[in-house]
Order: structure tokens, then C-alpha cells, then sequence
């Protein structure tokens, strides 16, 4: 289920942020599917290959396209039963995407291009440091909900208190940025710059064509619609009785226990109504950072990303004093 | 009968030294056999035996008798240590071909019979209590390593590095010596068997950690690591690959039985422990990303790895301070796991390292690339053991990590704000390990193997044959299995550690069943997904519609393979971030704005181990007061002659003033 929906938004996804983009720079913009219809096009083009490369190059797409869906599928969606959950699933998720990453910067370097290596260090340098962001993010909320499987930290999450509010607050925040990172966007990386010198993911690609090329793109939108399913799992709520004002705010029940089987009828409609409700304002949200805000500089990515640990640790910090006073 | 099946391996040992050449590597092959079918059956038996009881083997002689005590931590190790040897000794019947011009059988009769003997002394070790046989094997074990990295005794390099292997050997050796002593003072015992009786009623950190500090040099914990570095690179490679993926787990495996002794103080010892490993592997892991060295580099990785393997030991101790059995299970569990596979992963990516090495003849990275071409088998197997040592699913050192993971998470929920800031801090450790870990070996495969050769490197061929792909071949399913079906493996660890620090692993084990087959479920649809996708791609890509052509060079035409990436570019970003921990030196002179002509100039980067030179700034001064000793020594026999007098004179006054 979660995975059929995520792939229904990644249908979408790299198109509201285009038009998003368009509108802002007051330009009409293409329609929504366009950027599937490059895709589809695109596999069915003839590939030119660097006579350099070597096996690596042909199966990195494909590896990093498959590790994709593995974490999708590790990737609960509210109020259903998750297939493969099970306790610390989500270093699984970290370390799935991870070993993506690793076939992807091979792949660069298979192509003994200069910039491609510059591409590929860049991105092995940041996803490194955002690496820690991510595990004290989740070790915080294992901290605040005493599990450690994403259903179920999701789950009593939403019933932790009014204290939740906040912590989910820095969450969201913490995983837009990490998805940001983690795809290439904009404060870290422009994927609309023409100088080679100054990119990350789209210098990565620069060799690959036709069939590798839309493996790489289907990757890329789907990446992007896992991250929305992963803040829309803070956002959606599960409890059949819970009032919605709209999709970020909710009203508490901590008397509630946790609810493991999945809803009334109307009450799936509306989580997925919801869900693409988070899913599409995640999509605005990138369009409109896009448009207003500039690339930092290089050598300021680094310390940028860096903040996000601390942040994270911020987020830690708060939620022991939440714990240690309740207990008190 | 008991006393020459024991002694069987020790006189045939002896022969190896007067086989012919033809015969020599098959005679060893032979013996080792020997060995491992000798000790492998009842370190199985003790290891799957679900009571774990310890068997002991009595050899008498004229010397007098030595009590051999199999228990399941050694038999656990025993395995390790003979599939590991194994291999090594597969490998390097290929890997030693090429001296065979340059070595006389001779010297190829002591290197075979060296590598049985630290065999021999390594398996002593697991089976011995008693200190002073303990001690011996101990020493042995360095000797005939010393032995065996002096293989190419004619480098000036190997040579000065080999000697301070066995300099540092013996200051552990002393150290542990020291132990044991303090222990036979109070106690009466000298052995393993004083320990319980001296930890029941005296404090037990300093004494742990004069033993911690004697068994860390032999493990390569930071600051006692500066050893590791040089001697791995200057051994042979099947050498380099058993010493890194067994011969240190000999310092594990000490720490770990005085461990089991412990009975105090066991929260500040794994709270020490924790801080010491999650250091050695932070600094390790740095350290690998900035050489040029490809066996430098894996040999830096190792000392990341014994930090991971530490962070779960420290936990495991941890967890019996606090009497928590799930922390001790998980931790313990996952650090010797981890021991396991490191071992695997490691000696695989050595001896994948020693093929680049024969065909190349060189381990600079800066000077290799696009090996993949020449080498397509070397360059895969290399990639499986990157992608296990980055703890990468579906593969083995992942389920090893993922078990600290889960005792970090579960010492999170403690009553005591130090403990949850310690173990977050040890997720973030572990996470920014496993970061850097990635960088580091996409950088050492990436730049070896990918893209075209950065200097003219003839590669001869069938350099890598059969012999030295099928013991590779080999770990590389062994590490699959592990990565697929790891409960295969960990019931046993479980039950040991169970047995040994007297915990139930029992409601563990059963939530880590379920867990782990979860993973590997995910692993399975992994791998369907990569090969339905890989057929997806043969079927639409139509080859007629494929055009081959050079790289893209953003219409720069005349690329040459000195403009890619290099190997320090590759690290240089994160050197810089890294500066204040690892003051890396540069040397490169900037163009002036007068040089309308720049002259030719070069660029060096040279990463320095704050420690090495530390500690050989403590060599330098030593030796620099030695030497003016050394005046005393003129070699003109009246000196001589005087200095016996003073000295009679000396021992004369102190005996008429009644001090001696």
C-alpha cells in the first residue's frame, strides 16, 4: 500500500515542483506529468556508453533504482500495518539507501572524468555528515517513545503528549532538510546549473544515457516521495477520533492507546487524502525553497550540514528533559 | 595416545624446514589440515554443545605437563583462526610464485614454517590458563609474525618496521607479565585461573586495565595502534590478511577473558572500554580516508574495525554493570560477530589487495586505476568486500553493526542522563563511522579499479590465477551466508556468551530471530529487484541502438588520465574538515603573479599519525640518552677491565657498609 502510493506521488512529485518553480519565476510552466513523459521517452532512446566504463557503470543505476524500493518498502504508512517492519528498521532504511549511494558514486568513477569524481566525492562527503543527523533524529524519538520500529514510533508518537508538538516540529524540519540533501536540492546542491565545477548530483550523470538515465530520474522521484512518506508519517493521524484542523495540526489524546488495526473505511480515505495533502505541500515547499533561495557556497555546505546534527542533538537534549521530568 | 596427537603437529612442523621445494607448500597444506581437522572437531563440539562444557587435554613430558582447556569463547575463535589460516595458506601457493626467483628455498622453508608455527601458538593461546605457557605462546606468536613480515628482509622499510613490531610485542608482553604477576602476589596462581580469586576481593580497574593495556597493543587500540599501520603493509599479503583478520583478535580475545573474570567496577571498566573504541574507531576510519596506500589503507580500517568491535565489548560490559542482560548479549554479541566478520571481509579485501600488488607491483593508489579492465574477478571480489565492511545490506557486516545498534538503542532507555548521552554519542560514533566508511572504500575501490591507469603500469597475463581466486571465492560465500542466513551463526555466539558471563540470551535471541529474518527478507528482495531490473535492462536496450565513445570532458577533447580525479583530491575536502585531528602536510609551491611561465612543480600530501610521531619523539629522546651510554662501550679491553673493577669496588663498599 505504502508503496503503491508512493510510487502514485512520484508521479507527480517532480512536476508540482517544476510548475511550483515556473510559476514563481512567472513563467506557465510544463504540465504536471512532463517530467515522466522526458522519462519515458528517455527509455526507449539509444544510450551512448564512455568506453572507459566497465560493469560498474551499467549495474550502479540499477542498484541504486533497487535499493530505493527496498526502502520504500521498509517504510510504514500510517495506520496500516507496515510488511517488513521490525525493531530498528530504520538503520536498515539508512543503510539501504546507503549502499545505493555507494553503487552511485562508483558509477561516477567509473567514468575516469574529473568532474564526475569531483561529483562523486561531494556526494560522498555530505551524505556522510548528514549520516548523524538522521541516526540522533531517530534515537531521539526512540528516547521519547520507548520503540524502535518505525511503525511503532510513529504510531505512539502522535499520543506522547502535548510535548510531541514540538519535537515533531524539529523532525519535520530536520527531515525536509536531510531529503534536500540526500537529493541534491537546493540550499546544498542547484540541479538547475549549467557550470559543472559547481554540481553534485547532476555532474554524477553526466555520462549516463537513455535506459541508465531514466533508471537514475525514476530513482530520483521516487527518493523524493519516500522522504514525503516519511514526514507524512508524523503528520497523518491514525486515530479514528482525532479532530483535524488541517495537515499539521492535531489535537492529543494521550489517554488513547495505540491502534494497531487499520481504520473504519472513511478513515483510510482520509489518511490518504492527507497523506497527499503533506505529500503536496512537501512538493510546494521544495518548489518555493527552490525559487527564493540561493545555493550556499561549497565549502559552506559542510558546516551547513553539520547544524542539522546539531539541531538533531538540540531535539535530544529536549526530549531527555521531557522524559526525566515526567518521571519525577 | 593423547600426548602425541598433540605433539603430532609440533614434529611435523619440523619437517616442513626439510621438505624439497616441489613438495614443501603441499607438506604444509597437509600439516595445516592437520591442525585445523585436529582442533576444529571439538571446538565444534564444545561451540554447539548447548551446555558448552569446557574440555581439557593433559600433555605430559619430561618438562612436565600442560593442561590444554578448550571453552566455548576459545572454540569460538579456534574456528575463526583455522578458516582464516586456511585461506591464506590457499592464497599463498599464487601470491609467493613470483619470488620464487628472487627467494632461496630456504628462506621459503622458514616462511612456511613460521606461518605454521603463529598457527600453532595462535591456537595455544585460545587453549592455554596456565600464565607462564600462556605467556610463551603469546611470545611465539609475535616471533614468528616478526618472521613472516620479514619476508622481504632486503627492503630497508620492512626491515625497520618488522623490528618495531617485535620492539612493541614485548612492551605488551611486559605489560602482561606485570598482570600476571601482581595477580600470582596476592594469589598464589600465575594464570588465568588467579584471576576470579583476585577480582573477588581487590578493586578490579587498575589490574584490568594493565591487562587491557598488554592485550590493546596486540589488538591496535589507540594510542597503542602505531605498529598496525607500518607492519601490515610491509608483510606479504596472505601474511597482512591473517595477522589483520586473526592474529589482533588475539588482543580481543585476551581483553574478553579477563573480562569474564571481572566481578566489580564493571560499569566504569565499559564505560572506559566504550570511550577508548568509539575513539580508535572514529581515528582509524580518518586516518584510512587520507592514505595513498592501498594496504595502508585497509591496515588504518582495520583499527576502525577493532574500534566497532570494542563499542560493542564496552557495551557488553556495560550491560553486566548495570545487570542488564539484553546490553551484555546484544553488545558482546555484536562485537564478537563483528569479530567474525571482519576476518572475513578483511582478509578477502588483503588478498585482493596482493593480487593488485602482483600485477601492478605497486600499492600506490595515486599511481593505479582502471584495473577493472585487466582484472574484472580481483575488482568484483574487491567491491563485495567494500560494500561488508561498510556494513552494507544484504552482506555480513551490516547484521555485526546492527546488533550494537540495537544495544545502543535499548541503553538509551536508562534511568541515568550520562548513560543516554553516552550511548547517543556512540550512535552518532557508529553512524559517523559508518559515513566515513563509505567514503574511505569508495575512494579505495573507486580510484584502484575505476576510470583509466594514472601512470604506465604493465599488467601481465593471468597474473591472478585460479589458486588465489578460489580461497577468496570461498569467504566471499562464506560472507553471503552471514549476510543472508545469520542465525546460522549468531545461535551458538549467543549460547557462548550466555555460558560465559552467566546470562540468559534466551528472550534476546528470540526477538533477534525475528528481526533478522526480516533482513533478510529485505536482502532476498534486494537481490531479485537488482537481477529482474538487470534482465529489464538486457531486454529494452537493443545493442544496435548503443554507441560507444569517450567520456564526456565538457567539450575538452584531449583529456589525458592524469586529469582525473587523483586519489588525495578524493580526500581532500574532508582532510581539510579533518585538519585539526589529522594535520596532514602539503607541499606545493603557489604560481606567482609574476610567473607569466609557471615552472614544472609538483604536489605532495603526506598524512602523519599524530601518535607515530608522538610516540617516536619518546624512541628519539631514548635513544639519543642510550647512545651516550653507549660511550661507555670503546672496545678497548683495559676499559673493560676497569669497569669490572669499579664494579668489584662498587659491590665491595656496599657490602662493608652492611647496605647489600
Amino acid at each position: 500500500m505504502g508503496l503503491l502510493l508512493v510510487i502514485v506521488t512520484a508521479l507527480f512529485f517532480p512536476g508540482i515542483i517544476l510548475r511550483i518553480k515556473s510559476i514563481a519565476s512567472g513563467r506557465k510552466g510544463p504540465g504536471i506529468l512532463q517530467p515522466w513523459k522526458n522519462i519515458w521517452v528517455l527509455l526507449h532512446k539509444g544510450s551512448v556508453i564512455s568506453t572507459t566504463t566497465s560493469y560498474i557503470f551499467r549495474i550502479a543505476p540499477v542498484v541504486y533504482l533497487a535499493t530505493i524500493f527496498c526502502a520504500i518498502l521498509l517504510l510504514p504508512f500510517p495506520g496500516m500495518p507496515s510488511l517488513l517492519g521490525f525493531n530498528g528498521d530504520f538503520v536498515l532504511f539508512a543503510y539501504v539507501l546507503a549502499l545505493g549511494k555507494f553503487m552511485f558514486i562508483l558509477g561516477a568513477l567509473d567514468t575516469g572524468s574529473s568532474f564526475e569524481g569531483m561529483g562523486a566525492n561531494r556526494e560522498a562527503l555530505y551524505s556522510m555528515l548528514a549520516e548523524p543527523a538522521f541516526f540522533i533524529l531517530f534515537g531521539t524519538l526512540a528516547l521519547l517513545t520507548g520503540h524502535t520500529s518505525m511503525q511503532q514510533i510513529f504510531e505512539s508518537f502522535q499520543f506522547a503528549g502535548h510535548n510531541s508538538f514540538i519535537i515533531g516540529f524539529i523532525a519535520v524540519y530536520l527531515l525536509v532538510q536531510i531529503a534536500m540533501i540526500e537529493n541534491s536540492r537546493m540550499p546544498v546542491d542547484d540541479p538547475k546549473t549549467h557550470l559543472e565545477l559547481t554540481m553534485i548530483h547532476e555532474v554524477m550523470i553526466l555520462d549516463h544515457s537513455g535506459f541508465d538515465l531514466a533508471l537514475i530520474q525514476i530513482g530520483t522521484a521516487l527518493k523524493f516521495a519516500m522522504y514525503g512518506l516519511l514526514i507524512a508519517n508524523f503528520l497523518v493521524p491514525v486515530d479514528a477520533e482525532q479532530l483535524i484542523v488541517n495537515g499539521e495540526h492535531l489535537i492529543m489524546n494521550s489517554e488513547k492507546g495505540i491502534v494497531k488495526n487499520v481504520g473504519e473505511g472513511w478513515m483510510v480515505v482520509m489518511q490518504v487524502g492527507v497523506y497527499f495533502i503533506v505529500q503536496i505541500v512537501f512538493a510546494a515547499l521544495i518548489g518555493l525553497m527552490e525559487s527564493f533561495r540561493a545555493r550556499k557556497k561549497l565549502v559552506r555546505n559542510p558546516q551547513f550540514i553539520v547544524t542539522l546534527s546539531s539541531i538533531a542533538l538540540v531535539a535530544f537534549i529536549l526530549v531527555l528533559l521531557i522524559t526525566f521530568k515526567m518521571i519525577r | 595416545m593423547e600426548n602425541i596427537v598433540i605433539l603430532a603437529p609440533v614434529i611435523l612442523s619440523f619437517f616442513i624446514l626439510v621438505m624439497p621445494s616441489g613438495m614443501r607448500y603441499f607438506y604444509t597444506l597437509g600439516v595445516t589440515f592437520f591442525i585445523i581437522l585436529l582442533t576444529s572437531a571439538p571446538a565444534a563440539g564444545v561451540l554447539f554443545h548447548p551446555a558448552g562444557v569446557p574440555q581439557t587435554f593433559i600433555a605430559g613430558g619430561f618438562l612436565g605437563t600442560i593442561t590444554f582447556t578448550l571453552d566455548s569463547l576459545g572454540a569460538f575463535f579456534i574456528l575463526i583462526v583455522n578458516f582464516t589460516v586456511l585461506t591464506g595458506l590457499l592464497y599463498s601457493n599464487g601470491y609467493l610464485r613470483s619470488y620464487r626467483s628472487t627467494k632461496t628455498p630456504a628462506q621459503f622453508a622458514l616462511h612456511y614454517f613460521s606461518y605454521t608455527w603463529l598457527h600453532l601458538s595462535m591456537l595455544c593461546v585460545l587453549m592455554l590458563r596456565d600464565g607462564t605457557a600462556f605467556l610463551i605462546s603469546w611470545e611465539l606468536m609475535a616471533v614468528s609474525s616478526f618472521m613472516l613480515i620479514l619476508f622481504e628482509a632486503e627492503k630497508r622499510t620492512t626491515l625497520k618496521t618488522s623490528v618495531n613490531y617485535l620492539i612493541q610485542m614485548h612492551v605488551g608482553l611486559v605489560l602482561l607479565i606485570i598482570a600476571f604477576l601482581l595477580v600470582e602476589a596476592d594469589t598464589g596462581q600465575f594464570g588465568f585461573d588467579g584471576l576470579p580469586i583476585y577480582f573477588s576481593h581487590h578493586p578490579n580497574t587498575p589490574i584490568f586495565f594493565l591487562f587491557f593495556a598488554g592485550f590493546a597493543i596486540k589488538a591496535g587500540f589507540i594510542p597503542f595502534h602505531t605498529w598496525l599501520p607500518e607492519a601490515h603493509p610491509a608483510a606479504p599479503s596472505h601474511v597482512s590478511g591473517v595477522m589483520s583478520g586473526v592474529m589482533i583478535k588475539m588482543g580481543i580475545f585476551g581483553i574478553v577473558r579477563v573480562l569474564t573474570f571481572v566481578q566489580s567496577d564493571a560499569y566504569l571498566i565499559g564505560i572506559i572500554i566504550m570511550i577508548i573504541a568509539t575513539l580508535t574507531g572514529l581515528y582509524g576510519i580518518m586516518m584510512a580516508i587520507v592514505q595513498t596506500d592501498l594496504k595502508k589503507l585497509l591496515a588504518y580500517s582495520t583499527i576502525e574495525n577493532i574500534g566497532i568491535i570494542g563499542m560493542g565489548i564496552g557495551l557488553g560490559t556495560i550491560g553486566l554493570g548495570l545487570n542488564q542482560p539484553a546490553l551484555t548479549i546484544l553488545g558482546f554479541g555484536g562485537g564478537l560477530f563483528h569479530v567474525l566478520n571482519h576476518s572475513l571481509f578483511k582478509s578477502l579485501l588483503f588478498y585482493c589487495a596482493g593480487s593488485v600488488y602482483k600485477a601492478t607491483h605497486t600499492r600506490n593508489i595515486e599511481q593505479l586505476g582502471g584495473l577493472i579492465h585487466k582484472m574484472p574477478r580481483t575488482a568484483g571480489l574487491f567491491l563485495f568486500g567494500s560494500a561488508a565492511i561498510c556494513a552494507l545490506p544484504p552482506l555480513n557486516g551490516f547484521i555485526s553493526e546492527i546488533l550494537i545498534y540495537y544495544g545502543l538503542f535499548a541503553g538509551l532507555q536508562a534511568t541515568s542522563v550520562f548513560q543516554t548521552m553516552s550511548m547517543l554519542m556512540s550512535i552518532l560514533a557508529l553512524a559517523l563511522i559508518g559515513g566515513l566508511a563509505l567514503f574511505g572504500f569508495s575512494k579505495a575501490f573507486g580510484l584502484t579499479f575505476l576510470g583509466t591507469s594514472r601512470s604506465e603500469i604493465y599488467i601481465g597475463e593471468n597474473v591472478v590465477g585460479p589458486g588465489m581466486l578460489f580461497p577468496k571465492l570461498l569467504i566471499a560465500s562464506i560472507i553471503l551466508l552471514v549476510g543472508l542466513a545469520p542465525m546460522l551463526f549468531l545461535s551458538p555466539l549467543m549460547g557462548m556468551i550466555g555460558a560465559q558471563f552467566h546470562v540468559n540470551p534466551e528472550p534476546v535471541v528470540v526477538s533477534l530471530i525475528y528481526a533478522l529474518s526480516k533482513i533478510s527478507l529485505v536482502g532476498i528482495i534486494l537481490i531479485i529487484l537488482i537481477i529482474a531490473l538487470l534482465s529489464l535492462r538486457k531486454l529494452v536496450i537493443k545493442p544496435e541502438k548503443v554507441v560507444y565513445g569517450s567520456t564526456w570532458g565538457c567539450g575538452y577533447t584531449a583529456g589525458t588520465a592524469r586529469q582525473q580525479y587523483t586519489a588525495s583530491s578524493f580526500s581532500a575536502n574532508f582532510a581539510e574538515l579533518a585538519d585539526p585531528i589529522l594535520h596532514s602536510e602539503t607541499e606545493y609551491r603557489q604560481i606567482h603573479e609574476e610567473e607569466i611561465f609557471p615552472e614544472k612543480r609538483s604536489f605532495t600530501f603526506r598524512p602523519t599519525d599524530i601518535f607515530r610521531s608522538g610516540i617516536s619523539k619518546i624512541i628519539d629522546f631514548s635513544m639519543l640518552s642510550l647512545k651516550k651510554i653507549a660511550r661507555l662501550q670503546t672496545g678497548n679491553i683495559q676499559h673493560y677491565i676497569l669497569y669490572a673493577f669499579i664494579f668489584i669496588l662498587i659491590i665491595f663498599t656496599l657490602l662493608y657498609l652492611k647496605i647489600l
